[in-house]
């Protein structure tokens, strides 16, 4: 019987097709749509901030290196990758990246929380040549970041598609990408105070690449790797509450 | 070149050359906007490619016109050219591959300071240049030679499939040719900035009316099972492709974009995609290829029609829910991984019964496989199907997904399915076609199929045999405590403890590589031969012509 049926659809290329995309799109809509509507599945956050034209330039950088195809950014909610890492990640940290970068590979360590744990100096030196401050290291020279300015005069529009994709950030903040982008990496210049105005007191402004005269692309991916796992308190207050009880 | 121009009708010729000076427009105008931003240079890869298409098609454009008699024969133009473009893709990708693999074991490999040499930015372009170049190239040249020949019916005309064949090639120079400038989404096996995305989008709309106009014509009432599974990759591709690349991009003169999604909902919808990529990219589509040449290579009928309908109906509608089986103990929410997990288990059953009823098919004709290297390398395919869907299905398992999850298993676990199943699919169907087309009784050499047969399979045997060890040890180590309570190793340790695997990995690779190589001289050796015989007769290989002309004529 069934075999009948099928022998009459099969000689219909059209209600074959639609056949195909009725069938194929339903565990899609079952699994994704609710992502978007169900409350829980990203916890609040209240203090989580946004990401500074110079991080976001120095994640963009992260991108087009490839960086995320070796490193993840989702620490899994098991014994061994909280110990070796730190709190397991909540949803909510990803919440304003587009696209996300939990990647699928870890050829080198997860970097979910290595924001503050290495000074701004290994950070370069290890961009440079990995293998000047860990031998056994496999990853690949950055050498270029260093020598290459960082463009920045195209973050406004950055910024404002990331606006447009629905991450909060203001008007002034726009308006002022440029500017703050170089006053976080140039912290005697005026453009600095601007930065912790606009992005919170807790603000990163320093010479990331140790050379306070211009803004590399070095400044901007050692930025935000610093700021990596510091968004939010809330995954270290949630671990905290887990161990307290 | 000529000759393929020649095969086109006057109209058909200036249609083309209106087609690529529009293309060329659209490149001067990514390039003249796109100034100080790599989609400035991408501008100029578009020109010159259109540019550089539209003098060959003037080259041929006053060739006398094809005459009717062509209406007698199937149109395989695009499918020979789709086949050398197969090989040519396959020996870069692989060859990049290869390269990309030894970085890992040399990092200092690396032979100039610069950005586009760097393992980041060569990566994609093995992965998409051996996914979209190869597999890609090999899905349209066979879909066209199978869709003709199951249908009975010749293509509709013969400017709409180059139009595929080369549009498709031109999303996959533009995605190669951006990695090496930095130009990535970073969502995995879904690079291509937005402007190439879009493109890809109407290459695959016209490849999809080309496949339904066929249909339409054909002289056989039913449709082939190799047809199901060619239209259920085109289309659910083209519903993942569209879905998973929604962003916003920051200008029309940037080739950067930002993803509509973000986070969780983010990761969900590129697994979704990248699972079924695999999915319908990487098994529809070649279980398509399987489903026309293993039959008539073995010259035995499909062991069961019915095996086919359950293996076709359950791999559309269960891969679709798989894809957060990437995403275990993450911070997606449980419900979704557990479903993820018990689909990807439920999986097995229609996975098996094609790979089974591929095996079962062979029965009578085992001495066949035995004797020919053409049909055991499809045989080999099939059994690299059934076990790579068997270690997916064991590793969407959550407990086993935490050992094996972000480790070398999962690259050990792809390329048995990439070298063991599609590229060997692949190979054997590239072996029976190729002759076919350039209407030879074999390849030039088959001692030499023979040698790409073993080259392939030890290539395949050593790559996933190293990252099954490697994949393993890792996973252990970084869950190994002391008795002291604490991690016993650091990271570092489990990255020296991966050197001697890269090695024998990029040994297998190249084994792998240099059957390739094997197989591209084959199929040059062969054209070269046919080309110098260059007998004319048609024989028995040709479409019904039932009184009517083309459509337009």
């Amino acid at each position: 019987m069934p075999e009948f049926f099928h022998r009459k659809i099969e000689r219909n290329a059209i209600g074959f097709v639609l056949a195909i995309v009725g069938v194929a799109s339903i565990g899609g809509f079952v699994e994704i749509a609710p992502l978007f509507t169900i409350h829980q599945t990203v916890e609040d956050a209240p203090d989580m901030r946004l990401y500074t034209p110079l991080e976001l330039a120095g994640r963009n950088i992260y991108i087009r290196e490839g960086c995320y195809a070796c490193h993840s950014q989702m620490i899994r909610t098991l014994r061994d990758e909280v110990e070796r890492y730190g709190p397991y990640s909540l949803a909510v940290e990803s919440k304003y990246d587009h696209p996300m970068l939990w990647g699928s590979k870890r050829t080198g360590p997860d970097l979910a929380r290595i924001g503050d744990k290495y000074s701004d100096a290994w950070h370069v030196r290890h961009m440079i040549n990995p293998r000047d401050v860990v031998p056994e290291s496999i990853m690949p020279r950055y050498g270029w970041l260093a020598r290459n300015e960082l463009r920045v005069d195209d973050l406004g529009e950055h910024l404002a598609a990331q606006r447009d994709v629905g991450v909060p950030y203001t008007q002034a903040m726009v308006d002022n990408a440029t500017r703050d982008a170089y006053g976080q990496a140039t912290p005697d210049s005026d453009a600095a105070a601007g930065v912790s105005e606009r992005y919170g007191a807790a603000t990163q402004v320093r010479a990331f690449d140790g050379d306070p005269s211009r803004v590399t692309e070095m400044d901007a991916l050692v930025a935000y790797l610093q700021i990596l796992g510091r968004l939010t308190e809330a995954p270290y207050k949630q671990q905290s509450t887990a161990a307290g009880e | 070149m000529v000759r393929l121009v020649s095969g086109m009708t006057v109209t058909e010729r200036q249609i083309a050359l209106v087609v690529l000076l529009a293309l060329s427009l659209i490149g001067l105008a990514m390039a003249a906007g796109g100034r100080g931003d790599p989609m400035g240079a991408q501008g100029f890869v578009v020109l010159v490619f259109s540019v550089g298409l539209a003098f060959a098609v003037m080259a041929g454009y006053y060739a006398p016109e094809p005459d009717e008699s062509r209406l007698t024969r199937y149109y395989d133009d695009p499918t020979k050219v789709g086949i050398v473009l197969t090989v040519i893709w396959a020996v870069v990708g692989m060859a990049v591959g290869v390269w990309v693999a030894s970085l890992l074991a040399w990092p200092e490999l690396t032979f100039v300071d610069q950005a586009w040499a760097s393992f980041g930015r060569l990566r994609p372009v093995h992965t998409s240049g051996v996914i979209f170049g190869f597999g890609g190239n090999a899905l349209i040249a066979t879909s066209f030679h199978v869709l003709q020949r199951t249908s009975r019916a010749r293509l509709p005309d013969q400017f709409t499939p180059w139009f595929v064949l080369i549009g498709y090639n031109l999303f996959c120079i533009v995605a190669a040719s951006g990695y090496l400038m930095g130009i990535t989404q970073s969502k995995e096996y879904a690079e291509p900035e937005w402007y190439a995305d879009i493109w890809l989008v109407i290459v695959w709309v016209v490849y999809f009316l080309l496949y339904l106009r066929t249909l339409a014509r054909r002289k056989e009432p039913h449709i082939y099972v190799a047809n199901w599974y060619y239209m259920a990759f085109i289309l659910v591709v083209a519903v993942l492709h569209i879905v998973n690349n929604l962003a916003v991009p920051v200008s029309w003169g940037h080739a950067k974009s930002y993803s509509l999604f973000s986070g969780v909902q983010d990761a969900m919808t590129e697994w979704w995609y990248g699972h079924n990529a695999v999915a319908f990219f990487l098994t529809s589509g070649f279980l398509g290829m399987m489903y026309y040449y293993l039959p008539k290579r073995a010259g035995r009928p499909i062991f069961s029609y019915r095996l086919s309908i359950i293996s076709f109906w359950g791999i559309t509608f269960f891969y679709m829910w798989a894809g957060s089986h990437h995403l275990h103990y993450t911070a997606l929410p449980q419900w979704v991984q557990t479903l993820g997990m018990s689909f990807s288990i439920m999986l097995l059953v229609p996975s098996w019964a094609s790979a089974g009823n591929a095996l079962a098919t062979l029965n009578g004709a085992w001495h066949k496989v035995r004797d020919d290297a053409v049909l055991r390398f499809m045989m080999v395919a099939a059994v690299f199907y059934g076990l790579s869907t068997f270690e997916g299905s064991f590793m969407a398992i959550r407990p086993v997904n935490s050992l094996s999850h972000y480790t070398d298993w999962t690259v050990g676990h792809v390329h048995a399915g990439a070298l063991g199943w599609v590229a060997m699919i692949t190979f054997g169907s590239l072996y029976a076609l190729v002759p076919w087309m350039w209407k030879r009784e074999t390849m030039y050499s088959p001692k030499l199929i023979e040698v790409h047969f073993w080259l392939a399979l030890a290539g395949t045997i050593v790559y996933v045999f190293a990252m099954w060890n490697s994949g393993i040890i890792q996973g252990l180590m970084w869950r190994t405590y002391n008795d002291g309570g604490t991690l016993a190793y650091s990271f570092l340790d489990s990255v020296e403890a991966m050197h001697p695997y890269y090695i024998a990995r990029a040994f297998g690779g190249l084994l792998f590589l240099s059957g390739a190589v094997v197989c591209a001289s084959n199929v040059w050796l062969t054209i070269r031969a046919a080309q110098r015989e260059r007998r004319g007769e048609t024989g028995t290989d040709v479409p019904i012509v039932a009184g009517a002309m083309q459509a337009g004529e």
